[in-house]
């Protein structure tokens, strides 16, 4: 069992070293893929451990329930995809001369360990080690941001680790305060932090300082979320980082940070009552899905079309948590699978699409339909994905919230979301339909080797394009085609039936603290 | 150590606490910045330990030791260090004035007094009655970090609030737990050094460490 559970953290942790010994290689190149497919092994024996009682290892600081399982399988999911799809990045991105050989090994290092510190905050005991290990994110993937090192990359990092380091600053006072109150109602000082027994206390702890405490902790881990009003680093570093890194980080690392929001729900709903933290999420979750709306309008990026639309999703998820019916908590967690599987698999198609056009404005790309069909099938499917549609899982989970929220009474923050999330839809489309189907721009309608050669630095990159003899599209080769149609089938399948998820999500969902 | 010792020394170290992180608003040069900074570490330690002499604890004065060495001595070493680098002595032009920041510094005192209300009154220990003395450091530094323009600024003004949160730790519960106290502290260390080196790209990606060139990504 311990060896379960520390199995995420240490195939991760061996992986980075790994890269640390031998560097990146055509050999080691999947050693990250293999580790992430040892890591869903473990979520998955982990899941089935944890139905019936949470486990605990190493003395108690690490803990897996239901809960943590699921997100486990999150990051495992999400991992796999982003590392099968690593080489063949980083082999376009050597061949363009964005990247050195100490580059790349370092980025082999920093994923693997970033992935290490997000399954320790989803198996943490306690919410001190669980901001360790949340911190611990946001300085292994500043240099993942800044990956390039162009001025852009250098702005988002700065940003990126600032904001982040004092929102997530700001829930550590949350937990000193928590600490307060648990140490005043006699918590036994071995388990002062853990969740589990602070829950089981949270009767006793004082409510004028937890009411302090709570809006901090969500206040804090909310920005490393990416909700409202903490959001302004976001679009920048997902729209930077290397495109494996923006689907961890917008797939899972958002989610991860929302599972502490969750955990501290938990108390806060017997400490203070239902109303305090659905106030705070409800707020967080309609200024989120407001200020997505407002700049996607006249957004001229794709990559940062994709990144607010990551604030918009997690507004959803903040939305479903504050309902917090049993209904509304499991579409939560399955909104957080199938956003993150739906994210990356757009976040890794706008990689190939960056590499292939060397620019990230919509302007740039046209007709891409026509030029890389299976590219553009990806990119158009995981779009109809994030926009809720049939038969993609994201579809079921919205309609969850909703029918959720209008049971729950909270029908008037629905309805606003609700129009919200159609001008969201509909400027993400227009967008989206000038870059699949329009007639490509001038600078778009020229043959690939001419734009390759016109805008700065790009290059074809060897295996990922193979420019035909007209010299006009930039196609998949099928070590790059596996984990976008793999993702896409993962989330129409599980949009169509949740299966053997069904009890994990149940069970995860009261782990969560869903009312009845 | 008898209460009328232990209550004017533990004031003493509040109040320097309190004066050097207000006088940070005071002072343009960078170099004094970073001073001010070490001595609040030092003050920081000073306060750890006294806490630790009134509760005969041992582990709270190590604990002290470890803190003042760490923010009096480590973290404005690397600071300095990022300042030598650069050669860029004072801080350009703050968005609001010395005299206006201080003023708001006064503003932010009352807040924070009236925040830490329900602190207080859960166990009105002269420990927990310095709480405010904590939370005004922690909004000076939030203060600093969005009116300041250059980037070693923008760092010590994290670097306070971080101070300040660990002064609240100790004032209320003499710390949290151990594991949590060494993973903060490893953190914030890695956190200032990602840092440094971010201001050593951006001199070479800008040509200078002014926050206002910072105007690639706007919407």
């Amino acid at each position: 069992m311990t060896l379960l559970m520390i199995a995420p953290i240490l195939l991760h942790v061996l992986a980075a070293c790994g890269y640390a010994a031998l560097g990146w290689r055509p050999a080691t190149a999947w050693l990250g893929a293999v580790a992430s497919a040892g890591t869903l092994c473990a979520a998955i024996a982990l899941a089935v451990a944890t139905t019936d009682h949470p486990r605990t290892a190493i003395g108690g600081l690490l803990r897996a329930d239901a809960l943590s399982a699921f997100m486990l399988i999150v990051i495992g999911v999400v991992a796999l995809l982003a590392m099968l799809a690593s080489p063949g990045y980083l082999a376009a991105e050597v061949a363009a001369g964005h990247t050195g050989e100490r580059a790349a090994r370092r980025y082999g290092i920093l994923t693997q360990a970033f992935v290490a510190a997000m399954a320790l905050a989803v198996l943490a005991a306690s919410l001190g080690v669980l901001w360790v290990a949340v911190e611990a994110t946001t300085i292994l993937t500043a240099f993942l941001v800044g990956h390039r090192r162009t001025r852009q990359a250098v702005e988002a990092a700065w940003k990126y680790v600032v904001i982040c380091s004092v929102g997530i600053a700001l829930a550590l006072l949350g937990i000193v305060l928590t600490n307060y109150a648990a140490v005043h109602a006699r918590v036994p000082s071995a388990g002062v932090l853990d969740w589990a027994v602070l829950a089981g206390h949270a009767a006793d702890l004082d409510p004028g300082v937890m009411r302090i405490a709570v809006a901090l902790l969500v206040l804090g881990f909310g920005t490393k979320a990416g909700l409202a009003p903490m959001h302004a680093w976001l679009p920048d570093a997902h729209g930077q980082a290397p495109a494996p890194v923006s689907a961890l980080m917008s797939g899972v690392l958002l989610s991860v940070a929302f599972y502490a929001v969750l955990r501290v729900k938990v108390i806060a709903d017997i400490a203070l009552g239902a109303g305090f933290a659905r106030t705070l999420l409800v707020i967080a979750a309609l200024a989120s899905l407001a200020v997505s709306a407002a700049l996607l309008l006249a957004q001229r990026d794709y990559k940062r079309m994709l990144a607010y639309s990551s604030i918009e999703h997690m507004g959803l998820v903040a939305l479903g948590a504050a309902i917090g019916t049993r209904l509304a908590m499991a579409a939560v967690l399955l909104h957080v699978l199938g956003h993150g599987l739906g994210k990356s698999v757009l976040f890794l198609a706008s990689g190939h699409i960056h590499q292939a056009y060397g620019s990230s404005k919509i302007a740039a790309v046209g007709g891409l339909t026509v030029r890389a069909p299976v590219l553009a099938g990806a990119f158009g499917l995981g779009l109809l994905a994030l926009l809720g549609l049939p038969p993609f899982s994201l579809f079921a989970s919205e309609l969850g919230i909703v029918r959720a929220g209008f049971s729950a009474g909270l029908g008037w923050a629905v309805a606003a979301a609700l129009v919200l999330v159609l001008l969201i839809g509909a400027s993400m489309l227009s967008g989206w339909r000038s870059m699949l189907l329009g007639t490509p721009s001038p600078e778009g309608a020229a043959p690939l080797p001419a734009v390759v050669t016109n805008a700065a630095g790009g290059a074809a990159p060897p295996g990922q394009a193979t420019p035909s003899p007209g010299g006009t599209s930039p196609r998949l080769t099928w070590t790059a085609a596996v984990p976008l149609v793999a993702g896409l089938l993962a989330c129409a399948v599980l949009g169509v039936t949740t299966g053997p998820l069904r009890p994990l999500l149940e069970a995860a969902a009261t782990m969560a603290g869903a009312t009845p | 150590m008898t209460d009328s010792v232990y209550v004017p020394l533990l004031d003493l170290a509040c109040g320097a606490f309190l004066l050097t992180g207000v006088l940070v608003l005071w002072r343009r040069d960078l170099a004094a910045i970073v001073r001010l900074f070490a001595v609040q570490g030092a003050d920081l330690g000073a306060l750890v330990i006294v806490l630790g002499l009134h509760k005969g604890s041992a582990e709270l004065m190590i604990a002290g030791v470890a803190v003042g060495g760490l923010r009096a001595g480590l973290l404005p070493c690397l600071m300095r260090r990022a300042l030598m680098a650069g050669g860029e002595g004072r801080e350009t032009k703050p968005l609001v004035n010395v005299a206006g920041s201080l003023l708001v510094a006064a503003v932010l005192a009352m807040v924070a007094y009236a925040v830490s209300q329900p602190l207080v009154r859960l166990t009105p220990t002269p420990a927990t009655q310095a709480v405010p003395v904590a939370l005004t450091v922690l909004l000076v530094g939030f203060f600093v970090l969005v009116t300041r323009r250059r980037a070693l600024s923008q760092v010590v003004g994290f670097l306070l609030m971080d101070n300040a949160i660990t002064a609240t730790a100790f004032l209320t519960t003499s710390g949290v737990p151990m594991v949590v106290e060494l993973g903060v502290s490893l953190d914030i260390l890695l956190a200032v050094l990602v840092l440094q080196v971010l201001t050593t790209r951006m001199r070479a990606a800008f040509g200078g460490t002014d926050l206002d060139e910072l105007r690639e990504l706007r919407d």
